[in-house]
């Protein structure tokens, strides 16, 4: 009887999980199929971009900072009992622009501005504004699922970028100016060893890849939340999870297209 | 429609954007080492191309004067055949030597060319007759050994 009752469960949890993928799947295509309007009325994509965007810079550059400074510090402390000090330039610019700046960009926008999207339309769910926009023959996907969806991957190669690029500042500033890394091998052996198509446009396509991953799950979970205070909880939650673990094996599948021996 | 603080915001969001994307690609990448400019194609073969690899510079003097396109073996005669394109602006002799080198240490490899006297330049599709082949570390500390151990007789 128990083990009955637990296969059961066990039946109903994949039969749920399949559901929901379907479903998540035909939100995605309508959300796709429903983005003229954020583009004709580009203006409500642009709210977007100020609150998933514009809010999320100053944790995007103090973070990209920190991590370039670490960076500085950890790979000359690794490269000074090689002897190649002047290494660090690279080494610095080409962990930050390959997968640390997509990657960690991606996991701060995702709890930064992912978990506020969730968040925003469980409670416009719960508060029954969704239902009121079908009453009034808006459609709320075009209206509030597209622009988000749009907004989202627009920023995210931008703070991407700004974090790898605040990264390489970092790194500088701990590795020139503090350690006195000679400045000449710094930038030279830099520009030597990233390539702009190899390193610099894969860390766009993978940030882009984030941006869209992040903010599609984000935007789901909101729209599939029960509506109730515990649901918008849980939805916010299953978001930052998800959106963690979704960017993480999506980076690992992406690097090996990208770098394969190469 | 009039314009708001919203946008000014979006707007300096974009522009730091882009700017740091260009401060990537041009201060942090080799972009600016890219050449527009047209370029001819030169072959070389090597018996050993070591840790060579695609886009590996190729230098005359030091000065970049072009890439290496493509690596391959050459069945015919089982040695690397090496295709770089060289800027239309550098023109070398027909009897130039192409070397590969390594910068540093631990560097990465390049080709240095180092240019004879003939009075005729390669043309497109040419092909480097004096090359040397990358300098395997192996060979190096095995060639020592032997040498080191005559000696001692």
């Amino acid at each position: 009887m128990n083990i009955v009752g637990g296969l059961k469960g066990i039946g109903r949890r994949v039969v749920n999980a399949v559901w929901r993928t379907g479903y998540g799947a035909r939100f995605f295509l309508m959300t796709l199929l429903y983005s003229g309007m954020s583009f004709r009325r580009f203006r409500l994509t642009m709210r977007e971009i100020f609150f998933s965007g514009v809010m999320s810079l100053i944790i995007i550059l103090v973070a990209g900072m920190f991590v370039g400074m670490v960076l500085g510090l950890q790979g000359y402390e690794t490269l000074k009992r090689y002897g190649s000090e002047s290494a660090l330039g690279s080494l610095v610019a080409l962990s930050l622009v390959r997968e640390l700046g997509p990657v960690l960009a991606a996991l701060l926008f995702a709890s930064r501005a992912g978990s506020a999207m969730t968040a925003e339309i469980g409670l416009m769910k719960a508060t029954e504004q969704i239902d009121a926009m079908e009453l009034m023959a808006v459609n709320p996907i075009a209206r509030v699922v597209a622009p988000r969806f749009w907004a989202g991957v627009i920023s995210m190669p931008l703070l991407a970028a700004l974090f790898s690029a605040m990264g390489v500042f970092g790194g500088y500033v701990v590795g020139v100016v503090n350690i006195g890394v000679d400045e000449g091998s710094f930038w030279s052996q830099m520009q030597a060893s990233v390539d702009f198509q190899h390193d610099i446009l894969n860390g766009v396509i993978k940030s882009l890849v984030f941006g869209l991953a992040v903010t599609a799950i984000a935007l789901f979970e909101g729209y599939d939340a029960p509506p109730t205070a515990e649901g918008v909880s849980g939805a916010t939650t299953r978001t930052v999870v998800e959106s963690s673990l979704a960017i993480l094996m999506l980076d690992f599948i992406l690097t090996a297209f990208m770098f394969q021996g190469a | 429609m009039e314009r708001t603080t919203l946008d000014l915001w979006v707007g300096v969001f974009v522009v730091a954007g882009i700017a740091a994307l260009v401060v990537l690609a041009l201060k942090v990448g080799n972009l600016s080492t890219y050449n527009v400019s047209e370029s001819y194609q030169l072959q070389a073969h090597f018996t050993n191309v070591g840790g060579l690899k695609p886009t590996a510079s190729v230098r005359s003097a030091g000065v970049l004067v072009g890439r290496v396109v493509s690596i391959v073996l050459d069945t015919s005669n089982y040695d690397a055949k090496v295709t770089m394109s060289i800027d239309k602006r550098y023109q070398f002799p027909k009897d130039t030597f192409a070397n590969i080198l390594t910068s540093g240490l631990l560097g990465e490899q390049y080709i240095g060319l180092i240019p004879g006297g003939d009075d005729k330049m390669l043309q497109n599709g040419e092909e480097f007759k004096k090359t040397q082949s990358a300098v395997v570390l192996e060979d190096l500390i095995g060639k020592f050994l032997y040498n080191s151990s005559d000696a001692k007789k």
